[in-house]
């Protein structure tokens, strides 16, 4: 009887979990060291980073050469960050007039500047509607100059960051809304617009971007009048347009296919048109669903605007390899390559932290 | 205020809802046979019947949500046809309350409400707003406006959706088994909304085995089987005196 009045006194204490099952105790017991096998992967991997970074951090960082001659570089065991360095302009421009490389160099602040202001909801409204249109035309003032003053530049002079940003930038602009109108295409109850779109997605999806960019870089131009001559780079960029677009027309048409009958039907007996419903009530919460696999694709789309080089546009991977044809240079490829990974990433990853940032924004609870 | 538009116009004795013989099938399936149905002004009809008998279908083809192969269906003085200008009329006028609400999740209680209005009956929405706070209140529910519909009950979820077709204005409401998809202590609130729209002169057109409310409210009872509507009568003598063999074991079923 004693026993069970004693133990009654410590039931009002408050218990708290054991040491070993919370903090970074418990998360190392219960992720890194829970049974034989996890704690000996455990120790393997230790084992491979000890192995590989400090290595690694010499020779990147301690015995790295920033800002040095290419000889220096030779007689070095680190890395030679100076391919870059010496090179940057070029990596960056390409052709571009040495004097005049402002301007491409604003042209890309301007739309690294339109795109972060973009990210923010808040701000989506006529003021930046009025920034982009004012911000494209100034950067193709800056780009191509022959106005105000500015010397004009070839577009075959154009290339490197502004390049790659150009075609990604626009190819995705323009690929997204056109990609939604195949899909809705394909779900349309009209049978000539449906077989277009089914043709349309199915052919384009059966053949490789590369092809597509040679079509439009060579055989393209034999189509066209005698005398007329389209512009390459705009080629290029209707070819990587076309292409996204069948990718994302599926992607969108899974997200349509995933919406539930009765939001149809509410929105027709509410009296909205077809393209009310789409508007307001299907498309929002289509496209919602669909943001994870529609930013692979804006991914992988945005990095594939690198196949480009094989149609002898300059743009980021292709100047990077020039530099490293310059016998001074030769060899350090590891460094320019991972300066050229760094850019991507950096693009890449902005756009899948929008990403979820945008899914967090958009969440409604249902 | 805001109700006399939805009350009833007695002047007008002239029915609402004509339907003349009126087929429809599903590939070969005969799924609604000869129906005949005239609904006059304020009249409250409420239909049941077994799962499969066609009630659903039925409602569903007064706003064309499905579409008849025979016969007429007329509401409101137009002809339900291929028209998409009239269907799109019909619709604005006739409310509708599905089974499972339907709400567009992805936007507020308010802007459910105004989504119509706005859009289809090009009201300023400022005025849209007002009104849909008016029939919030009357829903009991206005303290919700700037919720999303998954933070909501299925109870409050239907009583929005029954206040989003009031915003339309409708002259005639339809209810797909209301209250079928609810929890049964959330079945009360749903009916009592539906009460007081009875209460107001609102024509409805009820499919529901909600037997008390039937005798409280319907003018009209009809037992629907195998796509045909094998009795209607009063609430009284449908309870009372059942004729058919089949409305006797139905209500027995359902009754007990």
């Amino acid at each position: 009887m004693t026993s069970i009045t004693g133990s009654g006194g410590h039931a009002g204490r408050e218990l708290g979990p054991p040491v070993t099952s919370i903090g970074v105790i418990g998360w190392v017991r219960a992720n890194l060291c829970n049974g034989w096998l996890n704690t000996g992967l455990t120790l393997a991997v230790l084992y491979l980073l000890w192995a590989t970074l400090p290595p690694f951090f010499n020779w990147a960082l301690l015995d790295g050469n920033w800002f040095t001659s290419s000889e220096q570089c030779k007689a070095s065991e680190g890395a030679c960050w100076s391919v870059i360095t010496a090179n940057i302009r070029f990596i960056l421009f390409g052709f571009y007039p040495h004097d005049l490389q402002w301007r491409p160099l604003l042209a890309v602040v301007i739309l690294i500047v339109l795109l972060f202001l973009s990210r923010n909801r808040r701000f989506w409204g006529r003021g930046l509607l009025y920034g982009w249109l004012l911000g494209l035309f100034a950067m193709g003032l800056l780009l191509k100059g022959g106005m105000f003053g500015l010397v004009a530049v070839d577009s075959d002079n154009w290339g490197g960051l502004p390049l790659t940003l150009l075609l990604a930038v626009f190819g995705l602009a323009a690929a997204y809304p056109f990609g939604v109108v195949l899909a809705l295409g394909r779900q349309s109850q009209m049978p000539v617009i449906k077989a277009f779109c089914v043709v349309y997605i199915e052919l384009i999806r059966g053949v490789p971007l590369i092809s597509m960019l040679f079509m439009s870089s060579v055989v393209f131009p034999l189509f066209l009048p005698e005398g007329m001559t389209l512009n390459k780079i705009l080629r290029a960029q209707v070819a990587i347009i076309l292409f996204t677009a069948a990718y994302i027309a599926e992607v969108v048409r899974g997200g349509l296919q995933g919406m539930n009958r009765g939001q149809y039907e509410a929105a027709e007996s509410l009296g909205l048109n077809y393209f009310q419903t789409m508007r307001l009530i299907i498309l929002p919460q289509a496209l919602k669903i669909v943001i994870p696999p529609s930013v692979s694709i804006l991914i992988s789309a945005f990095k594939d605007t690198s196949l480009v080089v094989i149609i002898a546009l300059y743009d980021l991977l292709k100047t990077t390899q020039t530099t490293l044809t310059d016998p001074k240079w030769m060899g350090y490829s590891a460094e320019a390559y991972l300066f050229l990974a760094l850019i991507y990433f950096l693009c890449c990853y902005a756009m899948s932290n929008y990403s979820r940032k945008l899914e967090k924004e958009l969440d409604t609870g249902h | 205020m805001n109700s006399q538009q939805t009350a009833a116009q007695p002047n007008d004795d002239s029915p609402i809802i004509i339907i003349e013989n009126m087929h429809k099938w599903y590939g070969q399936f005969h799924v609604l046979k000869d129906i005949n149905i005239a609904v006059s002004r304020g009249e409250r009809i409420v239909i049941c019947g077994s799962s499969g008998s066609g009630k659903s279908t039925l409602i569903r083809c007064i706003n064309r949500l499905e579409e008849h192969q025979r016969g007429r269906i007329v509401v409101d003085g137009i002809e339900l046809t291929n028209d998409l200008k009239n269907i799109e009329k019909i619709r604005a006028e006739v409310g509708m309350v599905f089974q499972h609400f339907n709400l567009f999740p992805h936007l507020t209680i308010l802007e459910n409400l105004t989504l119509g209005p706005i859009w289809v009956r090009k009201t300023p929405r400022r005025e849209a707003e007002e009104n849909a706070m008016y029939y919030l209140e009357k829903v009991r529910i206005a303290e919700q406006a700037r919720k999303f519909p998954g933070q909501l009950s299925g109870g409050q979820q239907q009583r929005v959706a029954i206040a989003r077709s009031l915003c339309m204005k409708p002259n005639v409401m339809l209810f797909d088994e209301p209250t079928s998809a609810l929890d049964p202590e959330m079945v009360k609130e749903v009916l009592e909304v539906m009460i007081s729209l009875a209460q107001d002169g609102m024509t409805m057109l009820v499919v529901s085995h909600e037997m008390g409310f039937a005798k409280s409210v319907a003018h009209r009872v009809m037992f629907m089987d195998g796509g045909e509507i094998l009795e209607q009568n009063t609430p009284e003598e449908f309870f009372n005196n059942p004729r058919h063999d089949r409305t006797k074991l139905f209500l027995s079923q359902i009754l007990d």
